[in-house]
């Protein structure tokens, strides 16, 4: 199977650059785990033997932003932690993108308290938003599909000589 | 800040610096330094903060941060109703959910002078221990991971997933349970659950005996916990360190056996201690309660009889639904639970249950309303935290890491 | 003579007129005293060879909104020898509300009462280090007392800037 199979001779193959940048860069999106409450026991969990993120090329979880793709934002966010998730966002490179894991870093969730930030999208481009408090790890390897659709339908020159002001506007 | 304006003022230092660009050693030594640790830390067990004053690679102080998860728990309580709150519970110690359940639930229990059937109160028995197990797993395994045997992290979390999907087949959740009811518990546990969990025990004890043969046999592991962040037992009790890490220091302090809650009295178990008092006895600590927990359910699986699940008290406990829906009285009864709450006496009371983290409590003042008039939540990790700043004192800064890890603190817990 | 009329004895026996209040509600012992006696009574409880309260699990505080005396402070304090936990309480008015720290008795109630300052806005006396335990620094109100609303205050937390 795969490439072999198919290339029996010297063969070559025409693609286009975009495509084949496009297809790598989904296939091995390093993920920041930003795991503050309870749904980074179940991102871990989603890392663990049994739901296996390797199989998505995600395994390589870096808690360095400056070496991630994807920051996955796992679990509540408070105006104290707020201020901390965004200079970590600031600090990724470009391109980067944003899983809201859970009910309450999308929308405040059950806690609608004087702390809490009512959904992390008041102050950061959110690209997936995932339902469940917390959710279960396999509605996280969704979410981390979807993104890698998302991925998979840009464009290099997308992400080129762009401010980060017009970026986050396409992104959203 | 004001050391930089000071050597900018200090024209020796100045000239010093700019004709001199190759600092020596003794230039670096002689400064103390002051590192930010986390709040992102991969080390810190969520979102702590320390801020760290180290000379060379020895921590001279250190000031822990809290409130980075501070969501508020104690007044959204006095805004909603005794049962509205137990799905909050849920996520104080999120590694051990069902214990927080069952603390909250029979601390109610305890104000409104209800009492849950036997059955009830042994399923309550039976879901704590999974959990506490639940909770050690997780527990073993960061701790071994940050000290750098990222394999137990994995075979931990298999074990745990095993409770989770007991769980799942319980309660309908795999992970924030929100199982226990005022009065009772939600449902019945069946047969095949029951098959789970002896499948799950007969398969965890070979478990425990891979990862002690994995991590002991490993010289690095020993090394780096043996000796390291000892913690005398009088320091101990003055700083009110609580649970295992209270435990490893020599202190047999266990609620379950000083004030007997649920069937504890009934069931025969050893409370594990160990003298030393360092990272590698709470490490110890910890093998040895999910040992005892092994045996209290064995002992609860025999033990546990037939009978309801739920108190028969409508006024105060919710009925089941097939009730609800074909009685009137039920259905008035659950309107005025649901709408008005439980109305417990004018007064408070305190009661506290042994969690996996240590001794959660929960102290309800009520006057006389369906809503807490005050709700304080003790939480073991807020506690268990006290200790850090005396603990890091005089480590490395490698060794910070590994204290941490073996104090298992969790944050929502924490910070509230 | 059970446990719990030795201490209520022995509390007596001592501080005669400062206590307020002895009330016993589902089992659980709880003594009211005046709050100028609060670190005495502390120290007494710590070090009598007979009672040895050496363990101080918790400090709250409990807003009574509409009384005269607004705050009443709650600690708990727990015997190994007696295997006992007692509770110490003790009313104070919000002019503003202070009272004598406790950390100097038993150790672990430094955080605690920093707790209680930063959600209560109740002052402890002597207190080594009084700094919030939750809320940033810079933050104006105290969130558990009574006026406060649930969804807090609008604009006295900032969030990050977002780039239009």
């Amino acid at each position: 199977m795969g490439l072999e199979a198919v290339l029996q001779k010297d063969g070559f193959l025409t693609t286009t650059i975009d495509a084949i940048v496009a297809w790598s860069r989904k296939s091995s999106v390093w993920p920041m785990p930003m795991g503050i409450s309870c749904c980074a026991i179940e991102m871990i969990a989603a890392a663990d033997p049994k739901y296996d993120i390797a199989r998505f090329g995600s395994e390589v979880m870096r808690f360095s932003p400056r070496q991630s793709d994807l920051m996955i934002v796992a679990g509540t966010v408070t105006y104290k932690m707020a201020q901390v998730v965004r200079r970590i966002y600031d600090q990724m490179p470009e391109p980067k993108w944003v899983i809201a894991m859970g009910a309450c870093t999308s929308s405040g969730g059950m806690y609608r308290s004087y702390s809490v930030v009512q959904g992390i999208d008041q102050f950061l481009p959110v690209d997936v938003y995932t339902a469940g408090c917390p959710p279960r790890p396999e509605n996280l390897l969704n979410a981390l599909m979807t993104i890698q659709d998302k991925i998979g339908k840009t464009k290099a020159r997308d992400f080129q000589n762009r401010s980060l002001a017009e970026l986050e506007h396409s992104q959203n | 800040m004001d050391r930089i304006q000071q050597i900018y003022n200090d024209e020796k230092l100045l000239k010093k610096l700019q004709e001199d660009q190759n600092l020596t050693i003794e230039d670096v030594l002689e400064n103390e330094m002051v590192i930010n640790m986390g709040p992102q830390h991969p080390a810190t067990h969520g979102v702590l903060r320390l801020v760290l004053r180290l000379d060379g690679e020895t921590v001279v102080g250190i000031v822990p941060e809290l409130g980075y998860l501070h969501r508020g728990y104690e007044k959204m309580a006095e805004n909603m109703s005794h049962i509205e709150f137990i799905p909050h519970t849920d996520r104080l110690d999120y590694t051990g959910t069902m214990c927080n359940n069952v603390g909250y639930v029979l601390a109610v229990e305890k104000l409104a002078g209800i009492e849950a059937p036997k059955r009830a109160q042994y399923i309550r028995m039976i879901v704590s221990e999974l959990s506490r197990i639940a909770a050690h797993m997780v527990a073993i395994g960061t701790f071994a991971m940050d000290v750098g045997a990222v394999t137990m992290v994995m075979w931990t979390f298999r074990e745990r997933e095993k409770v989770n999907s007991i769980f799942d087949r319980i309660a309908g959740a795999r992970f924030t349970t929100s199982y226990t009811r005022i009065g009772g518990v939600a449902s019945d546990i069946d047969d095949q659950a029951f098959a789970e969990i002896k499948q799950f025990l007969a398969e965890l004890e070979p478990a425990l005996v891979e990862m002690d043969k994995l991590l002991l046999s490993n010289r690095i592991f020993i090394q780096r916990l043996e000796g390291i962040g000892i913690l005398p037992k009088e320091d101990a009790i003055a700083l009110g360190v609580t649970g295992p890490n209270l435990r490893a220091s020599g202190v047999e302090y266990d609620v379950r056996r000083a004030k007997p809650y649920l069937f504890y009295n009934e069931i025969d178990f050893k409370i594990p201690t160990f003298s030393q008092g360092d990272c590698l006895a709470r490490y110890f600590q910890r093998g040895d309660e999910v040992r005892e927990s092994i045996k209290i359910l064995y002992q609860c699986l025999d033990k546990i009889p037939q009978g309801e699940v739920i108190a028969n008290n409508p006024k105060k406990v919710l009925s089941h639904k097939t009730e609800i829906y074909s009685k009137m009285e039920e259905l008035i009864h659950d309107f005025m639970i649901i709408n008005f709450g439980i109305n417990p006496p004018i007064g408070d009371t305190y009661l506290s249950v042994e969690n996996p983290k240590g001794e959660l409590g929960f102290y309800i003042v009520s006057n006389g309303s369906g809503q807490p008039w005050k709700l304080k939540i003790h939480s073991p990790s807020f506690c268990n935290l006290q200790a850090v700043s005396q603990l890091c004192k005089g480590a490395m800064v490698s060794d910070v890491v590994a204290i941490i890890g073996s104090l298992d603190p969790v944050m929502g817990e924490a910070d509230k | 003579m059970n446990t719990k009329e030795l201490i209520v004895e022995k509390i007596k026996e001592k501080f005669g007129e400062s206590v307020e209040e002895v009330s016993d509600f589902r089992d659980d012992l709880c003594i009211t005293i005046k709050k100028d006696q609060i670190v005495n009574l502390g120290k007494y409880l710590k070090e009598d060879p007979d009672l040895q309260f050496i363990m101080c699990k918790d400090v709250t505080a409990i807003d009574w909104a509409t009384r005269k005396k607004r705050f009443t402070t709650v600690y708990h304090i727990y015997s190994f020898k007696l295997n006992y936990a007692l509770r110490l309480k003790s009313n104070i008015d919000d002019n503003p509300p202070t009272i004598e720290t406790v950390s100097f008795v038993w150790q672990s109630a430094n955080w605690y009462e920093r707790e209680t300052w930063d959600m209560y806005g109740i002052k402890f006396i002597n207190h080594p280090d009084l700094r919030r335990m939750y809320m940033p620094e810079g933050f104006e109100y105290h969130p558990l007392r009574k006026d406060f609303p649930v969804l807090g205050i609008p604009g006295s937390l900032p969030l990050p800037f977002k780039a239009e």
